[in-house]
């Protein structure tokens, strides 16, 4: 049913409201793409199948005539522990379950639901074996501020109805009714937003920009296509809460005049494509989206664009060449996007959590929003914590944490092994350590403290090493990938990253020379400066950054041939131990290529010229007596 | 190309209104159709939305998911994002690679049952190392797990053709 007026919203957030609280128990079943593949749907199936044979009365959506006493079940968006998926959330006390299977269900509905008890077991334990019933007592929780990720997690991603019972739309009609576009814009340029997406531009600078073309037709963008390889924070905010993300694009359309937006999601991302469309559909039919929005005389018409697969697509004027229907490839600027951007006209292009930042400043104002995070670089930061880290998941924090906040705090410290490194901002950021020389774990995460010591926020994603990574493999492998997604449009990035992959693959498997690293630092050099686009731009970034924290790994390639971390494998040889070794013929036995031999119960040998390195005899050794050296 | 094939493009073109911009979206429906983009299929297009076929072969070629050749029933990606990538994705590879024959240049079984690819980060980097078999997930990969994997696909589909010859 159309909501007509601003008045008609309040009503209906009202009664929305009421309903969701007349649901005694809501159990919220992570439904993100990392606990759906952990089976999180089966589960969601299994309760309800429980539930309606216990006759405990069930409600799937909000009922328009709510039932005392009735259980909501619900697929949330991420939670973000991911690490411990499937999580399922028991409201209004806020109990997590972490790694639950269909067999626990029963259980569950028993003691959780009927009995309105905790199962121990179930909870999450710290290493220490501390049990943790709330959430948000985690400590992975607990230092998080979620702005953006405010509501993910906590109503049902497919609900437009609870996302106007939280306040929904809500800024969208202050932005019609209580501001002009000039306001909307000077709100946002004193929040100080600047572009979640890597670059950290100014939102409200560009708005203005935009504001100020005499254009008839404009255009709102948004960047879905998250393409950086371990970064996911963007696509859990579209499955999660796709309103917000509408009505972040909504509020920009407002302030710039546009009526027509576009959210451009990569392909790879088929649940946040089919959440988005539902969203789109929904707000379509309570007329959030489409004509006089409102009442106001507002129109805004809002599509989806798929992306194919193309990294590059991520820099904005190959981005609305893909929109386009042609090859993604960047052009020449200026014109810039905002003057001339989609078909040629002025556009608005932001990320998806830049979005999700638009609504809370509207609704707060920017006076609330300059409390979080340090001057200039105001508000809170997704990130994906990935890699070696104990917790991986979804976070969000206050700009200016310090990395050992992050890394050991809320992500629990370091997996299998001690703390190398940590990549940020993927591809075309940098590598922050611990060394000698350098200790980056008290570094402030944000734009300008990261951009001293040459690396960039990125648009989040936190890859954790350990000390059986190696660097030097770590630079090859994002030069594989950028030398992949380089379009082929200018010389320097379609020539010069495929030279320096092959330099790299030089140093990784023992052709190296010192002449190598010289080339390396020489081609990263021009290619940096005479690239077309960012991708180009920043090809070299990790490369740059390893070889300036870890030299001596590089040098232990060239000059030892000897890789430290037993990563590359043209440089581990590997040989038995003859102390340890029994002579039990295991690893003979193992051995894919006969390279192997020896007598029973006497020590074995590798022949090193047969072996392929492949490890099996070292994985297979009952007594650790295969040794890389 | 078949009659039947012609009705599936036009209702596919109709859906987007022959809009020249659609391009990509209309070659995504076909590929979802066909699994892959039939070189004629191209040429249709082309000229039911006035594009040159140079153009269309452009777009086609351009973007990674378009694939000009047949792909197998079961198309296993497995993804090198960072994240997998540090957790030893390359071994999982490898070893779905060697079980069934195929390389990066040869990426199809000659039954055409399987076609092992990689991919750019899946984002679902919490589960690392993760594939997926015709877009579900599996994750955190083995290459033991990536056996069974292959050994159950390979039972279903066994399994399913049976049926299919009873009928």
């Amino acid at each position: 049913m159309r909501i007509n007026t601003r008045e008609e919203l309040e009503a209906r957030r009202k009664e929305y409201a009421a309903s969701l609280k007349t649901q005694k128990k809501q159990v919220l079943i992570c439904a993100g793409t990392g606990c759906v593949a952990g089976g999180s749907l089966n589960i969601y199936a299994r309760l309800q199948e429980i539930l309606i044979e216990r006759g405990v009365k069930c409600s799937l959506k909000l009922e328009k005539e709510p039932h005392d006493e009735s259980v909501g079940l619900k697929k949330s968006g991420c939670h973000g522990f991911c690490e411990m998926g499937p999580l399922l959330r028991i409201e209004p006390k806020g109990i997590l379950y972490i790694r639950v299977k269909v067999e626990d269900c029963e259980e569950i509905i028993e003691e959780s639901i009927i009995n309105d008890r905790v199962i121990e077991r179930l909870v999450y334990h710290d290493q220490e074996g501390k049990a943790f019933e709330k959430q948000e007592d985690i400590p992975f929780y607990k230092q998080q501020t979620r702005v953006a990720l405010e509501d993910c997690g906590h109503i049902n991603a497919e609900s437009i109805k609870e996302y106007i019972a939280v306040g929904g739309y809500g800024a969208v009609a202050k932005a019609l009714f209580d501001m002009t576009p000039q306001q909307l814009v000077d709100e946002v340029s004193e929040a100080s937003l600047r572009g979640r997406g890597g670059g950290g531009f100014p939102t409200g600078r560009k708005w203005s920009q935009v504001l100020a073309q005499k254009e008839e037709v404009k255009y709102v963008v948004c960047n879905g296509d998250e393409g950086d390889p371990g970064a996911f924070m963007d696509r859990s905010m579209m499955e999660g809460d796709p309103h917000r993300v509408i009505e972040g694009m909504l509020i920009a359309g407002i302030a710039t005049g546009a009526h027509y937006g576009y959210i451009y999601v990569r392909a790879e991302y088929p649940l946040a494509v089919e959440r988005l469309q539902t969203a789109i559909n929904k707000a379509e039919e309570k007329g959030l989206l489409g004509r006089n929005i409102l009442n106001s005389g507002f129109d805004f018409d809002l599509k989806i664009s798929q992306g194919a697969g193309a990294f590059v697509c991520g820099e904005g004027s190959a981005l609305t060449a893909s929109i386009e229907g042609n090859r993604g490839m960047p052009r020449v600027k200026p014109p810039r996007t905002v003057e001339k951007g989609l078909f040629e006209k002025p556009t608005v292009l932001n990320n998806v959590e830049t979005y999700c930042n638009v609504p809370p400043i509207i609704s707060k104002g920017a006076a609330w929003y300059k409390t979080i995070g340090p001057d200039n670089n105001h508000g809170t930061k997704a990130f994906a914590l990935t890699g070696n880290v104990m917790n991986t998941g979804l976070i969000e924090v206050p700009m200016g944490t310090t990395l050992r906040e992050v890394i050991f705090d809320i992500g629990g410290g370091v997996k299998g092994g001690e703390f190398k490194a940590v990549q940020i901002g993927g591809p075309s950021g940098g590598c922050l350590c611990i060394n000698p020389t350098e200790d980056h774990l008290d570094l402030h995460l944000d734009f300008d403290s990261l951009k001293k010591v040459g690396a960039m926020i990125g648009s989040g994603g936190l890859v954790v090493m350990n000390d059986k990574s190696c660097m030097v493999e770590v630079a090859r492998f994002f030069m594989n990938f950028t030398q992949n997604e380089s379009c082929g449009k200018c010389i320097p990035c379609r020539e010069g990253t495929k030279r320096m992959l092959e330099l790299l693959n030089d140093i990784c498997e023992g052709r190296g020379t010192m002449r190598h690293i010289t080339l390396l630092e020489e081609l990263a050099e021009t290619i940096s400066a005479t690239a077309l686009c960012g991708l180009g731009k920043t090809a070299a970034s990790p490369v740059v950054s390893t070889m300036k924290y870890f030299r001596e790994e590089y040098l232990a390639h060239v000059v030892d041939k000897k890789c430290p971390a037993g990563q590359c494998k043209a440089l581990v040889n590997f040989q038995i131990d003859p102390e340890l070794c029994k002579g039990c013929s295991k690893c003979a036995k193992i051995c894919p290529v006969g390279a192997i031999s020896g007598e029973i119960k006497k020590p074995f040998t590798i022949d090193t010229a047969k072996c392929i390195k492949c490890g099996a005899c070292r994985d297979g050794c009952n007594f650790h007596a295969v040794k890389e050296v | 190309m078949e009659v039947n094939d012609q009705r599936v493009l036009d209702e596919i073109l109709e859906s987007h209104g022959y809009g020249q911009t659609a391009v990509i979206a209309i070659m995504q429906d076909i590929q979802k159709v066909y699994r892959y983009l039939p070189e004629e299929m191209l040429c249709y297009i082309a000229k039911k939305l006035h594009l040159s076929e140079a153009k269309v072969y452009g777009v086609a070629t351009f973007y990674e998911n378009f694939s000009l050749e047949p792909k197998g029933k079961y198309v296993i990606k497995i993804c090198d994002g960072t994240a997998c990538h540090v957790r030893q994705s390359t071994a999982i590879l490898n070893e779905i690679r060697s079980i069934l024959g195929v390389t990066q240049e040869k990426p199809t079984t000659e039954d055409m049952m399987f076609t092992v690819e990689t991919v750019s980060c899946l984002g679902a980097c919490g589960l690392a190392p993760v594939c997926t078999v015709n877009d579900v997930v599996h994750p955190a990969m083995t290459p033991e797990k990536a056996r069974e994997l292959v050994k159950a696909l390979k039972e279903g589909a066994g399994a399913g053709e049976e049926a299919a010859n009873e009928d």
